[in-house]
């Protein structure tokens, strides 16, 4: 058991220590001190409440981000529709937090989520439904959609859903009421309790029940799954709602939890890390957790790097898609440590791109 | 084709003229205006579609044209500033895209790492670089200018439309040709269809596969280099934070939409160019009371239209081995 767990994190531990490492040289060619820089960044991240707290809070939409990806991709189709599933819930979980007065916490702040989930599940599900009725690319449609989304969003915070207070001109919408914001435990924000749960009940609902098989079965040979009787547009069509409506949650938990509002283009690429993340965790929804953490880390303490040893935050980029490639290229890494060849190691994807 | 598509296609291109000939008369300036942002709006997504096209046709997935366009067009910018010379610059964006080409096939076809990772790890990691090394106080040296192609672009509309352009565009229009050509009346061209359909069967009558998809998958990031490179040196003249916005996978739609085929994708971008540039000039003239985000919207949503009833009527089919990585049996 301990062994097996051993080497399922042997590769993602290594390809942190490498990427960290190729940080290095980027920060030397800055003309700055790798050690004042990764000191900050987990001080920046880890230090004290604060810290804790900023980490714990980025990592929270990226889980969310992350299980809309890996859920989807255990269907076999890869949604790229992460942004757009994140800002239609992110801006009707507000307008249900802003719009409504007068409830107790225990109502409005649980219908604010859900109105962001049924907005995102509606986004993914469109997707997944012409996915199934039609043979639509879902890539295609979900990049369209992210598009359409930023409009709408725009549109919405910018006209009916306006901040009308002040002399805000700025697109975005009114504070949401205390009753529908997301309070935090000490250093614990409850939004990631939340992700963490969801989180844990995905994996269930994967591994441990009739209809995860069946995803999982319609993700390894649609063909098959087809001719065992399993209703293999049903299949897709859900689980592209199911991850929109993840996606939907992460938007809705950043609005009413860490922004207080939807503002245009706060959110904007949010929806993309949960690629990364999604891609880090192996698809894997308890694994997600962790790599979010990892990234939600390197973020809250991005800005006092920069602070403290002039490296421009942005090296978190790199770095993240550098432990990305030796992730993906385990090979590199077991010809550096002499390890033994796993054929279960290799992250397989694009084969689902293919099939139509 | 069959004999009843082709037919619709020129009863479709001959509507089309024949509205735009009608709008014309109604408003030159305006309707100049519109074609003209179409063309320019159409040149990126037209390049980053046939470096797609390249890679999906020998059965690799490209993802990572975002960020193909965008390194391209930071080495591009920056070499230009450098150098003070757009020729050079270009160069260099078209080098660059090469090295994201080269990147790719190396994690796809080499390392046989999954396509989609491979793709997502140069957009991830251009946005990362550029944003790294971007330097603010570099100052460019401007952009490419028109050139008018002698009495053609006198021709009343179809003149500043298409012949009054800067240089990128015409080669862009060259190379879908050479492309066209190249891939359905060569040898090159049939090969790269044979790995893509059936690598299998294209290894045994002697065709080298990973050595063909290495070389193809580079050559196609030329292409997205040139596109990095008309992006900042041709249509902006500068370079920002993450400049493609998106655009590298409108390209990849674009691609798809165009069936995979260089005028097919070219016809594509040309209607995303239109929808842009009515976009832009209904927001300049402020005419009609339509609020301009549901503009923008139109595109996108009437792609996801068309996408869904071509997939309705069967015409889209990828080349069977997408995405598959190829093992030497």
């Amino acid at each position: 058991m301990s062994r097996s767990i051993l080497r399922t994190i042997a590769i993602p531990l290594a390809a942190v220590v490498f990427g960290l490492l190729i940080g290095v040289v980027l920060i030397l060619s800055q003309n700055a001190s790798p050690a004042t820089a990764y000191t900050a960044l987990v001080v920046g991240g880890l230090g004290d409440a604060d810290a804790l707290l900023r980490t714990l809070q980025k990592a929270t939409p990226l889980i969310f981000g992350g299980l809309a990806v890996a859920v989807a991709f255990k269907a076999g189709m890869f949604n790229i529709g992460g942004q757009g599933q994140l800002l239609v819930g992110a801006v009707f979980a507000a307008a249900v937090g802003f719009g409504i007065d007068g409830l107790p916490m225990v109502i409005h702040l649980p219908a604010a989520l859900v109105a962001g989930a049924i907005a995102g599940a509606i986004w993914g599900g469109i997707a997944g439904a012409l996915k199934a009725t039609t043979g639509a690319h879902e890539v295609i449609v979900t990049i369209m959609l992210n598009f359409v989304a930023g409009n709408l969003t725009d549109w919405l915070s910018a006209n009916p859903w306006k901040d009308n207070s002040g002399n805000n001109i700025v697109a975005r919408t009114p504070l949401v009421e205390d009753s529908a914001t997301i309070p935090t435990l000490g250093a614990v924000p409850v939004g990631f309790l939340l992700a963490v749960v969801v989180a844990v009940a995905c994996w269930l609902v994967l591994e441990r029940t009739t209809y995860g098989f069946e995803v999982r079965s319609v993700g390894h040979n649609r063909n098959a799954a087809q001719y065992s009787g399993i209703k293999v547009g049903w299949i897709m069509a859900s689980t592209m709602a199911v991850a929109g409506m993840l996606a939907g949650l992460g938007g809705a938990v950043e609005s009413l939890g860490v922004d207080g509002r939807f503002e245009a283009g706060v959110n904007v690429g949010l929806g993309f890390e949960g690629i990364t993340i999604a891609l880090l965790a192996r698809a894997n929804p308890l694994g997600v957790i962790p790599a979010a953490l990892l990234v939600g880390l390197m973020e809250a303490g991005a800005s006092r790097m920069q602070f403290k040893a002039g490296v421009a935050p942005e090296l978190i980029d790199v770095i993240q898609a550098l432990i990305l490639f030796f992730v993906a290229a385990p090979i590199i890494i077991r010809w550096v440590l002499r390890m033994r060849e796993d054929n279960s190691e290799q992250l397989r994807l694009g084969a689902g791109w293919g099939q139509s | 084709m069959k004999p009843r598509q082709k037919q619709l296609l020129y009863a479709g291109a001959a509507l089309l003229i024949f509205v735009a000939w009608m709008f014309y008369t109604a408003d030159g300036p305006q309707t100049t205006a519109v074609l003209a942002g179409t063309v320019r709006a159409a040149t990126l997504l037209a390049l980053g579609a046939m470096c797609g096209m390249i890679g999906e046709r020998s059965g690799v997935v490209n993802i990572g044209i975002e960020g193909q366009f965008l390194m391209s067009a930071f080495v591009a910018f920056t070499i230009a500033s450098m150098t003070g010379s757009l020729f050079l610059g270009t160069i260099a964006g078209v080098g660059m895209g090469l090295v994201m080409g080269w990147l790719l096939a190396a994690m796809a076809v080499g390392l046989k790492v999954d396509q989609i990772i491979a793709g997502t790890v140069l957009n991830i990691s251009a946005l990362g670089l550029t944003s790294f090394f971007y330097d603010r106080s570099a100052v460019g040296i401007g952009k490419y200018t028109n050139i008018d192609l002698g009495p053609l672009a006198d021709l009343p509309l179809l003149g500043t439309v298409f012949f009054s352009r800067p240089p990128l565009t015409y080669l862009t229009m060259a190379l879908l040709v050479l492309v066209h050509v190249a891939l359905f009346r060569s040898v090159w061209g049939m090969r790269t269809r044979a790995i893509g359909e059936h690598p299998g069967a294209a290894d045994t009558v002697g065709i080298d596969v990973l050595r063909l998809r290495y070389f193809n998958v580079t050559i196609a990031g030329g292409l997205a280099g040139l596109g990095g490179s008309y992006l900042a040196l041709e249509a902006v003249g500068t370079f920002s934070r993450a400049m493609s916005g998106g655009r590298g996978f409108l390209a990849l739609a674009v691609m798809i939409f165009g069936r995979r085929t260089p005028f097919g994708a070219y016809a594509a971008a040309l209607f995303f160019g239109f929808t842009t540039a009515l976009q832009n000039q209904f927001q300049l003239n402020n005419t009609f009371d339509i609020p301009p985000q549901f503009v923008g919207m139109l595109p996108f949503v009437v792609t996801i239209i068309v996408v869904a009833i071509s997939g309705l009527m069967g015409s889209m089919r990828d080349p069977a081995a997408l995405g598959q990585t190829y093992e030497k049996g």
